[in-house]
């Protein structure tokens, strides 16, 4: 669900790109066979008519759409470097895959048009032959779970099979090899961030971890773990141990949509001091999806930041919300400056003038509307307009203060120079940023929003990664959501359901014991009247 | 929009007759092992009625200067080195000869069978593949062996038969074979980024890499009229003609010119500038 609304633009995309086709494609109406008429209709506008992955939408995307002709797939269950199974190929189309722009197919097109699109796919790759059937490999049953099994699965994670090495200590894709990460095609590819399992192509439980464990990702640097096995290095349930720690790293749910993040008040503990204050362990977070910035030129359809993770409190004065997200470096980094270069080449065909090539810092905004709006309207999403103007909080990561500011449209935002009364704590570790601000709630300045309790307050969010050759209009967004800054709780509300809980006993012990008074006199009376 | 799909719809065929015509020998894409299977084969040649090609290989221009490897991360890696070690791409010897590049029979042998050889060693030694350059028979088995003990991975990513990439995270071997002839078959590292290494794959044991002073032979060819080619990564492919007799060795020269650097194999996935190459030639 995430990932679908996470990537409705490279849906949008894929269509645009196959409404390009329909008009040039000439088979597409000769009622050719279903599945390449199918494939044709919708599977060209990314991948190229003849299955070389270099459609028309394909310069958008990163990583580029699948090359059909040498049949590499990274999601089998075949051994690395064999043929998918025909049951692989229709998996993918079904499922898409969720860390890249291949959408999911399954409720879009019919069981027979799916199933011919597998045989058309496999026409484009002279490997696939009739005569020899791709055997999937056996995978026994998954392993329980405990946690001595996490703490074995740990250990080989980072210290036997150095997992570490690409996907980095935490996970989050930032090992120290993770710059310099290419494809099959030699364009530039992300080590996984295994905190976000729900982006996993190919699935996110412990029994497909193990499968790609196996099977390694082909086309990718992630390699197959089979030979280690094989040779005895580590045994299958210590690569069932691996695939259950890879599993513990993302939450055991994913994210649900949420449109309010919860102030949580303060009564009687001290708001968080610091970002790493361990108070902020105990604050509910909402995990808030980003896309890239595509309405505004030049766009940027590449966005390192998918989501953040917020949490917000207050103790009636002052308000601090703490945000964090993964990013594989802390830009700038001279390790990364040949990503940032690739990634900007790649990702720049026809988008206005060339990005900032010279150092660029990670950055965050937080974005509010600058009066509290009456009614559902809010400002526009991107940085407000003349109507309804935005206040903002700007972090970046080569600065130690934050900067409020206002805006009317992108482009236009003004900093205050002087006056502020926002202050910032960051702090980066394992390949994530973690970013608190705190304000107080009611300022003396004019474009200050003043934060009330008991309203949802509009917010918006938008990052940057500086590396990924992201700043100015190349960044992710996201749309509107709610701050709600919880209400003190009056007194009343403690008092009065007591009194009614007191009353209410106090009134049924007075029913009872009246009834039973009542039912003692009357056998009294029965007996009585026995025996006379 | 539709001039620039139409010029894709014609370049994109050309680039896969470009590919197909470029690795003549492969016999139509089998995955399976060519040199397994059925009786062991007997060597066809006769010692006595042999003759030799050795020879060396030429560069002329100023060599590039090649990156020193910043191998700063692995200091196991580093501290097997005495000096700084360069990316391979172009070796230039001190007597001005080129080295690393793969010498084999590109046509001439296609009558006979050869038995497959033994396994040759592969090994990651340093964070650096020793070999760099390694040529092999279809079916000869490569023992891949990490003699580093930390982790690589070795990805082949050939394009006439099914590659792999299979992890060794600590001190181990992996034995792999290739079934079809290709010549080269890229294989590397990403967790290394600057580890790669080039196996040349061919239906017979005649091929050869220049050494540390451009040289290489071919010996034990049965007389008869040969095509030779030279490979190099970065400055490409050149033949000649050459005859073996029986008791002589046919003395052979390639030269690569500083110059030649586009005719480079261009890897999967990058465009070929057409303009570029016609210009040069």
């Amino acid at each position: 669900m995430m990932a679908v609304m996470t990537r409705w633009w490279a849906v949008a995309v894929c269509f645009a790109a196959a409404a390009v086709l329909a008009s040039s494609s000439l088979s597409a109406q000769d009622g050719d066979a279903l599945g390449q008429v199918t494939y044709e209709r919708w599977c060209a506008g990314c991948h190229g008519l003849d299955g070389t992955g270099d459609g028309p939408g394909a310069g958008y995307m990163l990583p580029r759409p699948r090359d059909f002709t040498q049949a590499l797939y990274q999601i089998r269950t075949t051994a690395s470097g064999e043929l998918p199974t025909d049951e692989d190929i229709l998996a993918i189309i079904d499922r898409g895959m969720p860390g890249t722009t291949m959408p999911g197919w399954e409720d879009l097109l019919s069981n027979d048009e799916r199933e011919a699109l597998v045989q058309y796919l496999k026409t484009f790759s002279r490997f696939f032959s009739p005569d020899e059937v791709p055997q999937p490999l056996e995978f026994g049953r998954a392993t329980r779970s405990d946690a001595d099994v996490l703490a074995e699965g740990e250990r080989l994670f980072r210290e036997v099979a150095d997992c570490a090495a690409c996907h980095g200590d935490g996970g989050r894709g930032d090992g120290e090899s993770s710059p310099t990460l290419a494809d099959d095609g030699d364009f530039p590819v992300r080590a996984a961030d295994l905190t976000e399992n729900w982006l996993f192509n190919g699935g996110g439980e412990a029994e497909d971890i193990y499968r790609r464990l196996l099977t390694g990702l082909d086309g990718t640097p992630m390699p197959s773990l089979a030979d280690v096995i094989t040779a005895g290095v580590i045994t299958d349930d210590q690569l069932w141990a691996i695939a259950h720690y890879v599993r513990s790293l993302a939450p055991e749910d994913p994210p649900g949509i949420t449109e309010v993040v919860r102030g949580v008040l303060f009564e009687d503990a001290p708001l968080p001091s610091s970002v790493g204050d361990e108070a902020w362990e105990s604050v509910e977070r909402a995990y808030l999806p980003l896309v890239g910035q595509i309405i505004v030129m030049p766009r940027w359809f590449d966005p390192r930041v998918d989501g953040v993770w917020v949490q917000a409190a207050h103790d009636g004065e002052t308000v601090a919300v703490r945000v964090s997200w993964s990013d594989p470096n802390n830009s700038p980094d001279p390790e990364w400056a040949d990503w940032k270069s690739q990634v900007i080449s790649l990702m720049q065909p026809k988008e206005g003038d060339p990005p900032d090539e010279g150092p660029t810092p990670d950055q965050l905004v937080v974005q509010f509307p600058m009066q509290m709006p009456e009614g559902m309207e809010r400002p526009f999403f991107l940085r407000g307009d003349n109507r309804r103007p935005v206040y903002l909080w700007q972090w970046q990561s080569d600065r130690d203060d934050a900067l409020e500011g206002e805006a009317r449209g992108l482009g236009t935002e003004a900093f205050q120079s002087e006056g502020q009364d926002l202050t910032v704590d960051a702090s980066y570790a394992d390949g994530q940023w973690q970013v608190m601000f705190t304000r107080p709630l009611v300022t003396e300045d004019e474009g200050d929003l003043d934060f009330v309790t008991g309203e949802a307050i509009p917010m918006a969010l938008f990052a940057w990664d500086g590396d990924n050759g992201e700043s100015g209009t190349r960044g992710a967004v996201s749309s509107w959501y709610f701050l709600f800054l919880e209400d003190a709780t009056p007194a009343t509300v403690y008092v009065a359901p007591t009194l009614a809980m007191m009353l209410t006993a106090a009134l049924g012990f007075l029913v009872v014991s009246r009834a039973q008074k009542r039912e003692r006199e009357g056998g009294r009376v029965e007996r009585e009247t026995a025996n006379s | 929009m539709s001039d620039r799909f139409e010029l894709r719809r014609v370049v994109a065929p050309t680039l896969m007759l470009l590919v197909m015509a470029g690795c003549g020998g492969g016999d139509g894409g089998g995955t399976s092992g060519g040199g397994e299977g059925g009786a062991a084969v007997e060597n066809p040649v006769d010692a006595a009625t042999a003759g030799n090609i050795a020879g060396s290989i030429a560069f002329e221009g100023d060599a590039p200067s090649m990156a020193v490897i910043n191998m700063a991360s692995e200091s196991v890696c580093e501290d097997k080195h005495t000096s700084p070690r360069m990316i391979e791409e172009v070796v230039v010897n001190s007597n001005g000869t080129l080295a690393n590049v793969f010498v084999y029979v590109k046509e001439g042998l296609e009558s006979l069978q050869f038995p497959t050889p033994g396994a040759v060693l592969l090994d990651q030694n340093g964070c650096v593949y020793l070999p760099h350059v390694l040529g092999v028979m279809a079916g000869q088995d490569i023992t891949i062996k990490n003699s580093d003990g930390l982790l690589h991975n070795i990805n082949a990513s050939p394009t006439e038969q099914r590659g792999f990439n299979t992890s060794q995270p600590v001190a181990m071997e992996t034995t792999r074979s290739f079934g079809t002839p290709e010549v080269m078959v890229p294989l590397r590292c990403d967790v290394h980024g600057w580890m790669n290494a080039y196996v040349g794959v061919l239906d017979h044991p005649y091929h050869s890499v220049s050494n540390g002073s451009g040289a290489f032979d071919l010996s034990t060819l049965p007389p008869g009229d040969y095509v030779i080619e030279a490979w190099h990564e970065r400055y490409g492919t050149q033949t000649q003609n050459v005859t073996v007799t029986t008791g002589e060795t046919a003395e052979v020269t390639f030269t690569f010119r500083a110059s030649m650097a586009q005719n480079a194999v261009v890897p999967l996935g990058t465009a070929i500038d057409f303009h570029a190459i016609a210009e040069a030639s």
